[in-house]
């Protein structure tokens, strides 16, 4: 099980955060707070896995993090999720939540995407790619994820659905979400403001 | 209205969306709180419009600030307009901010039903998906009750998409409604060979979340786990599936034994690393579970360990954590593969990444033996030194206590050693551990007699130097130290060297500084101290410097006696009074000291931790009762005591605490009470006196613990000795290298002397194994540990075991997930449906097709059953692997490698032969036999290989031989327990024949339901037996005045009722309709038709069968519980009326018999005498039935008593024709 999904930006601004346990607001911040004060002291080069999440749940959880450029992405997660697999989720996630939300970024990436996604092979190419990252999305990516909360959830939803993975194939999910926002654009309404798609 | 329209859209312009709220935030980084508190006012203007988008974009900025941590619930109401809105938009919006926000505390969330209801059954798939995505995080026990069945139905829809997101979200419904998992189980199951990859995935998900909390309930998942790990080519589903084998194959050793091989091939085959670690994670769960049985598995063992190692060596960090982690579960029970990679480890000690340091440490601790401790500890030591930041350099050094603390001491054998790593140890800065390097050095000067003296010299220089212990205040953590050195110093006083000297020392004014605990115990051993010196003084009839001594306490000790601490000002002054008269005594020259060192004979033992509570209670004591009633609930007195030993239990949980040490230690010969430890005494009395206060403490005899305390001599203390070599010794203070470098003197030293000593080096094995059962390596067994070393066990109650099986947490809520899934379902099983509708079935095909019956010989029925479709339908095939686990197992997997002690075993074949061929005889009446199926399939396995191939024959035979037997052991106990109690049950079933023709059979049951009075269900199971596709079937009966078939809103009497699914040749399935009943105290018979199309090659026609529906009385009576007081009382009123009938000509068991009426008169026991039983049912409208059934010679009879006669009259006749056939 997935017990929190978090993302922060390097002074631990939650972009966004998803519990799959009910917590207080304040519980939610403390986690979040905790989480980056685990996180962010970690060297670069270190391994992307933390034990002792100790405020959800208990000494079985792991904390299963990626550093994109300023924004941390955080999975708390459980002993029956395999650690290689979420590493593995969480990349894919990430630049499909790019691709959906930041236009800059699409013209970019589907080549590199279409070629890591393939295989597993992702772990070696991670570092490549993160330092590229960093050169040319240093702030491109964390804007686009704070303006569109809604839209990185919304492709979340596809992928992890009440902690539990609920779909791998990114192609499917892509579909999916293309889908819902064909019926949202179809569901013009005569009050709708321009202002909307500003 | 347009007007409106136009105004909500001027308004929308001045209106913030998302993107300007966060616009905003960003720009006020100085206010922020000012700025949002402002926003949150305007969104509360904005949910007051009427206009939906405006309330769902306002929705849609409070999900954003419930992120920054703003309370956003007093919206809930809103949000829940929102996610009614119709256009998809909005609901998206509305349900994400739900599932955001909403919790089982929140109130409104019970409105929610119906629209999720609505949603759910949406035409739209997005519409549904989004109410299940939201559902699935704040569903609560009631939403789980209600839409259980919905949700359920959802698992069968036409869309993918909508598949997967029901069956996944079952889990979550499961773990608030656990009595939904029976029902809903078969469609699951199913769900895992869905077409569809995504539904597939999901369904593994789900079942091993499941599995995960309570593994043994679906072993017999294992043969098609085992077909999909084989077949499926997703890693994730892959992944999935070989963790859940990784939990199962502890349950079930066979099935380790069949996965080896299909995972070792993947561990060759697969590119991908998250795959390839899993798979070697589950060998090692494999080996784990085989290594007591199966020793020939080294190649495996080497391959994953060779596999880890390149994981560990791989520069990527992830990897080499893994590796490790992977690493240490093989250490477990294969430490000598592993340690062959001790440098691997030890340089990942250096690591830069501190998760790897500390996965190394683990790793480490399993690797330690005699022979490499001392230098591992080295090499941890300079870590120490070397270490940055407090938490590693704490974790280094809890995990070297460990390492030496661990079983037992096991690998220390040279205790001056450990004693100066620990005296080392405290020179450590700010560390936190102080307590556990205390309580190490109790451990050992209390349990290693030998190193007492030397222990004393150490503790006694560090009682010197405490001033460098305790000096800075970030140091506090350490001083605890000096409550273990003084506390030795005191109790083993008789080995100072120079007792005074430490007096001295213990009564500096610095001491005063310390904590108060430590100063406690400062003050009792100063008494102990100087009980010593005057001993020592008075034999040497030095009166005056025993008065000397004297007179320094009597100067010394009020600084104890001003101290803010209790404890130590009542210890103080207790003592100081005690001092001064004998100071008194010592003035008239009187002889004190053998009275003062009377108050601390006697020699204190260790006790185990859980000694006390091990302690039986003494039978006929019941702690639970009460005594006196209690006077009145708000009597706060009795929480006291309460308290009181709360805090004991407590203390009894963290052994490791010092301050446990006092109640751990039993001292074992107290001739009086003076021998008592005074604070022991203090504490006791002030207990009596709490329960002496206190009417309801229970005053028990002494209990067995006292006693036990208070049985006489050392000598029944178990001492384990190692009786070898001669003590070195080292003057002064040695530094631990020191030791390293003697240590390896002397095993040169030892080595040279092996020769000689070879005659008794078996005699020393043995005594080695005596101290511990555990790891021994041969080269562990040539090193002799340098001391004369008694390690006392700690004490413990007779006949307790030391290891405790600590109870599972009684609030893990996944205990109530622990059901058995093999059972068939009762006929209350059923998830609640909302409307009276032609619900879908809850149940599979595959459980359709077997009637209902009693739980114990059902297994049978049901493969025989599927036996024979299976031979139907692939006949040519080769004979696929049986449901039945232990079937599956007991088969060879397919035969790629040939085992390798293959050809060993001709002895037996012969033999086996004979077995072999018997059932194979009888192969055509072999059906009802569980065994004889399971010989018969190896059987046939083997003919086809027989023809095929000859050499393989004695293989075959042999291993069908080996591994049948076992299956027959297990079979009796884990598949069929509880019911062994008495002769088994004959199937039974509910169903009865409705109606058959050339297409179709129709088999019904009737059940009554407590919820809706004066409603019955039929269920149907109707069974297509042509070659034709059946469509379009519809189920019409003429109602007659007293029942009524429940048809849906707006159709007409005459109108049928359509079955809401298609048979496809050969396919049986369920349907269930209502039927309201007005009066149920007679049988009635209602006359029906059944009318579908037939469609095959040739065209399709119209086809029509009648039957008539038979109401029983029976079948309006619901099974419920009755307990007997209830029962006597029911009739003791006097309401019911009775009747009775008596039946002839009965062979059946009076068991049985009961089991029949309970099962198709829906009756339920209330109690059983011998051959005299009480039943008890309700009808649906509920009349009580009350039964008294007795069994006589070869006759039944049965007295009922019922609150309608009629209905009573009934019931006895048609429970005459049932008992009639018995």
């Amino acid at each position: 099980m997935i017990k929190a999904i978090l993302i922060f930006n390097n002074h631990g601004k939650p972009r966004l955060s998803k519990f799959y346990q009910p917590y207080s607001e304040d519980t939610q911040q403390q986690i979040i707070r905790e989480t980056f004060h685990l996180v962010s002291k970690r060297d670069e080069n270190v391994c992307n896995f933390l034990e002792g999440g100790l405020l959800i749940g208990g000494s079985d959880n792991k904390l299963i993090y990626r550093h994109y450029a300023t924004l941390y992405f955080v999975f708390c997660v459980d002993s029956s999720e395999s650690e290689l697999g979420i590493l593995d989720l969480i990349q894919r996630w990430f630049f499909h939540s790019l691709e959906h939300v930041g236009n800059s970024v699409v013209t970019v990436f589907p080549l590199w995407l279409s070629q890591i996604f393939e295989e597993e092979g992702v772990l070696s190419m991670h570092k490549v790619f993160v330092e590229t990252l960093d050169k040319c999305f240093e702030n491109v990516c964390e804007l686009d994820l704070i303006f569109h909360v809604d839209k990185v959830h919304n492709i979340l939803a596809e992928m992890v659905m009440g902690g539990m993975v609920l779909e791998t194939n990114m192609n499917e999910i892509v579909t999916q979400i293309d889908a819902q926002n064909k019926l949202e654009k179809s569901e013009t309404f005569i009050f709708q403001s321009p202002r909307q798609d500003r | 209205m347009a007007l409106k329209m136009v105004k909500g859209s001027i308004d929308r312009m001045f209106d913030k969306n998302l993107q300007d709220l966060v616009r905003g935030i960003r720009n006020h980084k100085e206010d922020e709180a000012k700025y949002i508190s402002q926003c949150i006012d305007e969104i509360k203007q904005e949910l007051k419009q009427d206009n939906i988008a405006v309330k769902a974009n306002a929705v849609c900025k409070l999900t954003y600030l419930q992120m920054l941590g703003y309370d956003i619930s007093w919206a809930a109401f809103n949000i829940i307009e929102v996610m009614s809105a119709s256009k998809f938009t909005f609901k998206r919006i509305g349900y994400l901010a739900a599932s955001q926000c909403f919790h089982e505390g929140t109130d409104v969330i019970m409105l929610t039903t119906n629209q999720i209801r609505k949603d759910l059954s949406s035409p739209s798939q997005y519409d549904t998906g989004v109410a299940l995505t939201g559902l699935s995080c704040f569903v609560t026990p009631d939403l789980a009750r209600d839409l259980a069945n919905d949700i359920m139905t959802l698992m069968s829809h036409t869309k993918p998409y909508i598949r997967k997101k029901a069956v996944l979200i079952m889990y979550k419904v499961f773990l608030k409604y656990p009595e939904s998992l029976r029902p809903a189980f078969p469609r699951l199951k199913e769900k895992l060979e869905d077409p569809d990859p995504g539904v597939q995935s999901a369904a593994v998900n789900v079942i091993c979340e499941l599995a995960r909390r309570n593994p043994k309930n679906y072993l017999s998942l294992a043969p098609l786990f085992f077909k999909l790990m084989t077949s499926s080519t997703n890693n994730w589903v892959l992944i999935k599936i070989i963790k859940l084998f990784g939990a199962l194959t502890p349950l079930e050793p066979r099935l380790g034994k069949k996965l080896i091989e299909p995972l070792t091939n993947l561990i060759h085959s697969t590119s991908a690393m998250s795959l390839l670690y899993e798979c070697v994670n589950t060998v090692i769960a494999v080996l784990i579970s085989l290594s007591s049985g199966m020793p020939n598995h080294s190649a495996s063992i080497q391959l994953c360990v060779q596999k880890l190692r390149i994981l560990i060596e791989d520069s990527d960090q992830n990897l080499k954590y893994l590796g490790l982690l992977a690493m240490s579960k093989i250490l477990r029970t294969h430490p000598k593969s592993v340690q062959a990679h001790k440098d691997l480890v030890l340089q990942c000690l250096d690591d830069k990444d501190e998760s790897i340091r500390l996965r190394a440490l683990d790793l480490l601790y399993g690797m330690v033996s005699k022979k490499n401790l001392m230098e591992i500890v080295k090499k941890l030591m300079t870590h120490v030194d070397k270490a940055e930041g407090t938490t590693y350099r704490d974790e280094l050094l809890t995990k070297i206590i460990d390492i030496c603390s661990q079983s037992n001491y096991q690998h220390i054998t040279n205790f001056e050693w450990y004693i100066s790593i620990l005296v080392e140890l405290t020179r450590l800065e700010g560390t936190r551990h102080g307590h556990l390097i205390a309580a190490q050095m109790l451990d050992v000067a209390i349990r290693v007699k030998a190193i007492r003296r030397f222990a004393v010299a150490q503790m006694s220089a560090l009682l010197d130097s405490a001033h460098l212990v305790a000096s800075s205040p970030q140091r506090s953590g350490i001083c605890e130290v000096l409550y273990a050195a003084a506390w030795i110093c005191g109790e083993f006083s008789e080995h100072l060297q120079e007792p005074q000297q430490t007096l001295e020392a213990m009564l500096r004014p610095k001491v005063t500084t310390l904590p108060g605990h430590i100063q406690a115990v400062y003050v009792q051993n100063v008494v102990k101290l100087y009980a010593a010196i005057l001993q020592q003084k008075e034999q040497a009839a030095d009166a005056s410097a025993a008065q000397e001594v004297t007179q320094l306490l009597v100067e010394r000790l009020p600084q104890f006696v001003q101290s803010a601490d209790l404890e130590v000002q009542e210890r103080a002054s207790c003592i100081l009074q005690l001092v001064k008269h004998v100071q008194k005594l010592q003035a008239k020259d009187v002889p004190v000291a053998e009275e003062v060192s009377s108050l601390f004979a006697g020699e204190l033992n260790p006790v185990a931790p859980k000694a006390q509570k091990k302690v039986p209670i003494p039978e006929g004591l019941d702690l639970d009762a009460w005594i006196n009633e209690p006077l009145s609930d708000s009597e706060s007195e009795d929480e006291k005591p309460k308290a009181m030993f709360q805090d004991e239990e407590q203390r009894h949980t963290k052994p490791r605490a010092p301050e446990a040490d006092e109640q751990e230690l039993a001292r074992v010969r107290p001739d009086s009470h003076s021998g008592l430890w005074p604070m022991l005494l203090q504490r006791r009395e002030a207990r009596r006196q709490e329960q002496a206060n206190n009417p309801f403490y229970i005053k028990s005899s002494p209990s067995p613990q006292k006693r036990y305390q208070d049985a006489p001599g050392v000598e029944h203390i178990p001492v384990v000795q190692i009786d070898l070599s001669v003590p070195l010794k080292v003057p002064g203070m040695p530094l631990s290298d020191q030791y390293v470098k003697l240590e390896e003197e002397r095993r040169h030293r030892q080595r040279l002397e092996k020769d000689k000593r070879k005659k008794k080096k078996r005699e020393r094995e043995r005594r080695g194994t005596r101290r511990h059962s555990s790891l021994h390596t041969e080269s562990d067994e040539d090193i002799a540990p340098a001391q004369r070393v008694d390690i006392i066990t700690e004490e413990m109650p007779e006949n307790a075991l030391p290891s405790d099986e600590d109870d599972k947490d009684p609030n893990d809520p996944y205990r109530a997930l622990d059901i058995d899934l093999d059972k068939p379902l009762a006929d209350s099983e059923k998830l609640p449906v909302q409307k009276h509708r032609n619900a879908e079935t809850s149940k599979s095909p595959e459980k359709e097709d077997v009637p209902l019956v009693e739980k114990k010989s059902k297994k049978p029925r049901k493969k025989e059953k599927k036996h024979k479709e299976k031979e139907r339908e692939k006949k040519k095939k080769e004979v696929e692997k049986g449901e039945d686990l232990d079937f599956w197992l007991s088969t060879t997997p397919p035969p790629a490698t040939p085992a390798p002690e293959e050809l060993e075993v001709n002895t037996t074949v012969t033999v086996l032969k004979e077995e072999q061929e018997e059932p194979r005889g009888e192969e055509q009446d072999a059906d009802e036999d569980r065994e004889q199926d399971l010989e018969k399939k190896p059987s046939k396995h083997k003919k086809k290989k027989h023809k095929k191939d000859k050499e393989e024959r004695p293989k075959d035979k042999r291993k069908s031989k080996k591994k049948v037997p076992p299956t027959d052991e297990e079979a009796a106990e884990p598949v069929e327990n509880g019911t062994l109690d008495e002769e088994p049950l004959p199937p039974m079933s509910s169903y009865t024949l409705l109606a058959e023709n050339s297409y179709i059979k129709m088999t019904y049951d009737v059940q009554g339901s407590l919820q809706k009075d004066s409603q019955v269900t039929v269920s149907v199971v109707l069974e297509n037996q042509s070659d034709s596709f059946l469509k379009s079937m519809e189920l019409n009966v003429l109602d007659s005045l007293n029942a009524r078939l429940a048809r849906p809103e707006g159709s007409s009497v005459h109108d049928g009722v359509p079955v809401p699914f298609q048979l496809p040749p050969g396919i049986s399935n369920e349907a269930q309709f209502v039927f309201t009943i007005q009066s149920i105290v007679m049988a009635q018979k209602l006359k029906g038709t059944l009318s579908f199309i037939a469609k095959n090659d040739e065209g399709s026609t119209h086809e029509k069968l009648d039957f008539k529906l038979h109401f029983t009385c029976t079948s309006y009576l619901v099974t419920t519980p009755c307990y007997s007081d209830a029962f006597a009382k029911l009739l003791e009123s006097g309401d019911l009326s009775m009747s009775s009938i008596k039946v002839d000509g009965i062979s059946m068991s009076f068991h049985n018999l009961l089991a029949k009426i309970c099962f198709h008169h829906h009756f339920s026991v209330v109690e059983r005498v011998d051959s005299c039983a009480s039943m008890y049912s309700r009808s649906i409208q509920g009349h009580h039935v009350c039964l008294l059934v007795k069994k006589g010679e070869k006759s039944v009879s049965v007295d009922g008593k019922c609150s309608d006669p009629t209905l009573l009259s009934n019931l006895l006749e048609e429970m005459k024709e049932t008992l009639a056939t018995c």
